[in-house]
């Protein structure tokens, strides 16, 4: 679960890393995208390190679905004599949000490969250009996407608020109360950095910033 | 002050439990919860309707026997063991929901009482020092650094009641298998058997049926004795290691 | 030679019209012709040893999983035998030793502050007020140090210094520090590191544990010569209600103090005297019953519904100072507004050289007074005020807050959960408490009680502590006798062959058979009183008549009284429920009607010895200026009780005679 995790938060560091290369323009920003399938020539294919990236994400998401759902089945049949009042002390709303907003993560992706990867749902007319694909993809008139898109990006904030503390604690990193409050506010931190910074695009599309 | 009790009764392992409600005048703020219920049982008993049991012993916080899940909080609003918790913590005219711990490996033997003898057999499993009678060594030919023997010690205030494991949303005894895999792990006795210990217990816990930690720390949170997180932290630690080591 | 003296009664005992005088009997275990601190290496240099490959054929019941009864199985099973363990609790680790906090003494002389076996001896000799038995109390002073090895082996995580070694401190008045501690919880330590050690022979096959079972009855057989000798124990299944037969080739009990016949003490609920009361009425002699200490702190009793007593540590005693009011009028105020000149430092004025640090029996009995003068504080219980001042202003005020915070916060928190009043600002109540039994079963050097056969191990045994234990020392028992003694003394007699009896043996069928009827009787009795009732009115009987001060007046009524409830109890009890599940009223039924007899025997036992000692003070014997006068021409025996039979029978008293060989009889004073 830590491990998987953590290649995805490298991942999504890196992801939200280019997407900022929208406010540098569109010709950096297609540029960008291009490089992405030149990258590691020519000892790679065009594409290639895309499709390693992609192996490793798909054999990452399988792992941490797997153990997703075995922890889930585990404690299902852990307690299956339910509470008649159970309150929660210390949980986080992120803590308590894991599976569900990971299982919302899941949809969400799928539905933001069809989107912008394979471009079977096309939103706003269908773009060559990746930059004119995400602009016009946001614009004010199609104010629903950017919501899904807004409102998965607080589902990530959250997984990534408890995700990141949670993968210090197991992978053994947190052993003292100081080492815990910094995992805890690490876990904060990426979830506002990262979220925060997806968010930018539609947000800054949507008003008009970027166009 | 009068309250109204909301208790679990369930006649034996076998049977199905229902709640069941009970109103109880005549309780002084200074009782502790369990002396309330003393008093609801004296009551019962003259009324020739079957006591509530439930389990105390030393009712001083520190044999680990009471447990209840009161208001849906694992003993109770204060930080403390039921037995430790006074009906001042509650008002005139409350109503208590008294259940017992929730978990399959702690199944109900009788209304608020469980059986929690899983946590004797994840001690069988590796949670001692191997010494035999008559041959330890002369004790102060080991020193053991101060800041150590502190951090065993508080790990080995655990008083295996299993609030751990009923306030988890998992199910999940990771506290109590931590805290016992701390305390021993962190003293220079305990290197010997310290990856075969870890491995060991943590494959007996998942074999009792709890659940995996997710590290949302419902568990120190209702912990008796305040055992912190970072014993999970040094489990997974130590579980690593010893993985590496081969095990 | 031991076995050949006894104190000859020169007057009539006060307790005449209740008992016949039996034989006088004597250790014959100890070897006598070795001086007292050869005696130890004497003895297990003769005892006898069992063939490892024997071992595994030979099966020891231990009943109790506290630090005697889990010491001794995790020991016996090292060893390789078959040990049944069981316990009443949950699980082994939740025996009442795990409520100890203090501390455990061990003569290891770590601060060269001149302590040595001798010393701890000698401190339990006196501290036991000439009482106990030589042979045995040096042997535990023996012991000691090989405990603390031991008990660091397996991880105890004592109180260590900066320098890695380990710390010691001063305890209950003694002149050395030599008491090994982890914070205030030395006891759960203790018994967490025996527990640890049982499991894992459970893990190795040699023991089997059985939670939640208690002992209803002892087996035992007679052979031609007369001589009984237990053979196994029947016990209740408090889940199923199953009545279980276990045969085995020694019994031990390693059941704890009997000090819940007062109801309220610092003992567990479920502490009781049962295991020890039916090899009582098996044949065991009962020694000396009416040694009870009761600890001077404890947190006052609060309403006529509690349950349970709880102390508070002996160390606070250290900087506290106690005091009650001088007028009756004030104790009703807030005793922050009772000016300097109208308090009472009561234990400073009487003993001003020793003043609030004088031993627990003399601490508690002149806080009794105060109260029974009217000068007690805190609610009224009864129409009684049953509470004095432990008051920190004055430490507080030289110290600062912080420094008596980190001495004594987790203490200090503790009372404050407990009453909801903060013990920084306003003088904490505290009042005597029963809190420890030095009697119990009778046993010699070898702790075999007159039943062969049958061993018994730490509080549940009457023999090193004498009529008063000193503080760390109740830890230090129960592990020597489950490490260090019983392991070498229970080998000596396995080693021998005894007869094995199966279930359909007479005795067997016998006791399983009074178990039920028993059973039986308290549910089928349909009574109107229930169970917590009648225990109550016993403690307050044992409480009033036998507790700090005894009178032959009060004695004599409480005998009377006992009878009374006794036969009422059997009459008019109320058990609800069935055997066949978990009863809990069923439970305590069975306890309380043993707690009754005992009760009795107690009381006859504190009638007869008309002396004060250690936490016996009889208000007959007391110097001219009100202290307990020991008289040893009369008084220097073990009274060990034989049962006589059901009601109408009277026990027969046995007398041990005492000598001291190695240290003088002395009287004891604090003034």
């Amino acid at each position: 679960m830590a491990v998987t995790g953590l290649v995805f938060i490298g991942y999504v560091l890196l992801h939200m890393y280019g997407n900022l290369k929208v406010f540098a323009g569109q010709d950096a920003f297609d540029e960008y995208a291009h490089h992405l399938r030149t990258f590691g020539e020519p000892m790679l294919p065009y594409g290639g390190l895309l499709w390693v990236v992609r192996a490793v994400l798909l054999l990452s998401i399988i792992g941490h679905a797997y153990a997703a759902f075995t922890l889930w089945a585990r404690a299902n049949k852990a307690r299956t004599q339910k509470y008649a009042v159970k309150k929660a002390v210390a949980a986080t709303l992120s803590s308590k949000m894991m599976r569900w907003g990971g299982v919302t993560l899941l949809l969400f992706v799928i539905f933001h490969l069809l989107h912008f990867t394979t471009r079977t749902i096309n939103v706003n007319g269908d773009k060559d250009s990746p930059y004119d694909r995400v602009v016009s993809s946001f614009q004010p008139e199609m104010w629903w996407v950017a919501v899904i898109y807004l409102l998965a990006m607080c589902a990530l904030a959250m997984h990534l608020r408890h995700g990141v503390w949670s993968a210090c604690q197991t992978l053994g990193l947190t052993n003292t109360a100081k080492s815990r409050a910094r995992a805890n506010s690490a876990g904060v931190f990426l979830a506002v950095v990262i979220a925060g910074g997806f968010a930018l695009v539609p947000l800054s599309i949507l008003f008009g910033i970027v166009d | 002050m009068k309250i109204t009790l909301n208790i679990w009764r369930q006649p034996n392992p076998t049977s199905n439990g229902a709640m069941q409600k009970y109103d109880l005048d005549g309780v002084s703020e200074d009782m502790s919860f369990l002396e309330m219920l003393d008093l609801l049982n004296e009551n019962l008993n003259e009324q020739g309707e079957d006591p509530v049991a439930f389990d105390s012993d030393c009712r001083e916080g520190i044999c680990g026997t009471c447990s209840l899940m009161i208001n849906g909080v694992a003993h109770g609003p204060e930080v403390t063991t039921t037995c430790q918790l006074h009906m001042r913590s509650f008002k005139d005219g409350d109503t208590i929901t008294v259940e017992p711990w929730r978990a399959d490996p702690f199944p109900v033997l009788k209304d608020l009482i469980v059986d929690r003898s899983a946590f004797d057999r994840i001690i069988q499993s590796g949670g001692y020092i191997s010494v035999n009678t008559g041959s330890a060594p002369e004790a102060n030919n080991l020193p053991v650094e101060k800041a150590k023997a502190d951090r065993a010690f508080d790990m080995a205030t655990c008083i295996g009641c299993g609030a751990c494991v009923a306030a988890c949303p998992n199910g999940s005894a990771s506290l109590f298998l931590g805290a016992k895999i701390t305390h021993l792990g962190e003293l220079p006795q305990g290197q010997p058997e310290r990856d075969i210990r870890v491995v060991d217990m943590v494959a007996q816990h998942d074999h009792e049926g709890f659940g995996g930690c997710t590290n949302i720390g419902e568990c120190s949170a209702a912990c008796p004795k305040e055992i912190p997180l970072d014993v999970i932290s040094q489990l997974n630690k130590d579980l690593r290691t010893a993985m590496m080591h081969g095990h | 030679m031991t076995d050949t003296q006894q104190a000859a009664p020169t007057t009539v005992s006060d307790a005449a019209d209740f008992f016949t005088l039996g034989a006088p009997i004597a250790d014959t275990k100890a070897p006598a012709d070795a001086s007292v601190p050869t005696r130890w290496e004497e003895r297990k240099a003769h005892a006898k040893l069992v063939n490892p490959a024997n071992r595994r054929k030979i099966k020891v019941i231990i009943v109790g999983t506290g630090l005697a009864g889990a010491a001794a199985g995790a020991t016996l099973g090292e060893a390789g035998y078959q040990v049944e363990s069981f316990c009443y609790q949950d699980s082994p680790r939740r025996a009442h030793s795990i409520a100890a906090q203090g501390g455990i003494n061990a003569a290891k002389n770590y601060r060269n502050d001149g302590d040595s076996v001798y010393r701890l001896f000698y401190d339990t000799v006196k501290g036991g007020d000439f009482r106990s038995r030589e042979s045995n109390s040096y042997r535990l002073a023996e012991v000691s140090a090989s405990i603390i090895d031991q008990c660091v082996a397996q991880g105890v995580p004592f109180a260590r210094e900066y320098g890695g070694l380990l710390d010691n401190r001063s305890f209950g008045g003694v002149q050395v520090s030599r008491t090994f501690y982890a914070r205030g919880q030395t006891g759960q330590q203790l018994l967490i590191g025996a527990y640890q050690a049982l499991e894992r022979q459970v893990a190795a096959g040699t023991v089997t544990t059985h939670t939640r079972h208690e002992m209803l009855e002892l087996i035992t057989t007679e052979d031609a010569d007369g001589v009984t000798s237990a053979k196994g124990i029947i016990v209740r299944d408090m889940v199923t209600g199953e009545i279980e037969t276990h045969l085995g080739d020694a019994v031990v009990l390693a059941t704890g103090g009997y000090g819940n016949v007062y109801f309220l003490s610092t003992n567990a609920m479920g502490s009781n005297v049962t295991a020890a009361w039916r090899a009582h009425r098996k044949g065991a002699y009962m020694g000396n019953p009416c040694y009870t200490q009761i600890h001077p702190t404890c947190i006052p009793v609060s309403g006529e519904n509690q349950s349970k007593l709880t102390l508070m540590s002996e160390s606070l005693r250290n900087d506290g100072r106690i005091w009650v009011p001088k007028k009756k009028e004030d104790c009703a105020k807030d005793p922050r507004e009772i000016p300097e000149e109208d308090r009472d430092y009561y234990l400073e004025r009487i003993y001003p050289a020793f003043g609030n640090l004088v031993p627990r029996d003399i601490a508690s009995r002149q806080a009794k007074y105060m109260c029974d003068d009217g000068r007690g504080v805190g609610p009224e219980v009864d129409g009684v005020r049953r509470g004095v001042y432990l008051d920190f202003a004055d430490i507080i005020a030289r110290v600062g807050r912080d420094a008596v915070e980190a001495k004594y916060g987790n203490l200090f928190d503790m009372y404050a959960q407990i009453t909801a009043e903060n013990p920084y600002e306003v003088p904490m109540r505290v009042y005597p408490a029963v809190h420890y039994v030095m009697g119990g079963l009778w046993v010699d050097y070898d702790l075999e009680s007159n039943v062969k056969g049958l061993f018994v191990a730490g509080e549940a045994n009457f023999s090193d502590q004498g009529a008063n234990r000193l503080g760390a020392s109740a830890l230090m028992q129960g592990l020597a006798d489950g490490y260090f003694v019983l392991p070498y003394t229970i080998a000596n007699y396995l080693a021998d062959s005894h007869e094995r009896i199966d279930e359909s043996h007479p005795a067997v069928v016998e006791a399983k058979k009074s178990v039920e009827e028993r059973i039986n009787h308290f549910l089928t009795t349909n009574g109107t009183r229930s169970v917590d009732s009648y225990h109550k009115a016993l403690g307050h009987l044992m409480w009033e008549y036998c507790g700090m001060e005894r009178t032959k007046e009060g004695l004599t009524l409480a005998i009377e009284k006992i009878r009374e409830l006794k036969a009422d109890f059997w009459k008019n009890v109320k058990v609800l429920g069935t055997n066949e599940s978990l009863n809990q009223s069923l439970e305590r039924a069975g306890r309380v009607a043993d707690f009754f007899e005992l009760g009795e025997l107690m009381c006859i036992d504190a009638l007869n010895r008309r002396e004060s000692c250690g936490g016996h003070f009889r208000a007959e014997s007391q110097t001219p200026d009100g202290e307990a006068e020991r008289i040893d021409s009369e008084f220097a025996y073990v009274a060990a009780w034989e049962w006589g039979g059901e009601d109408g029978h009277s026990p027969v008293l046995h007398q041990e005679a005492l000598s001291y060989e190695a240290i003088e009889m002395k009287a004891r004073s604090y003034k």
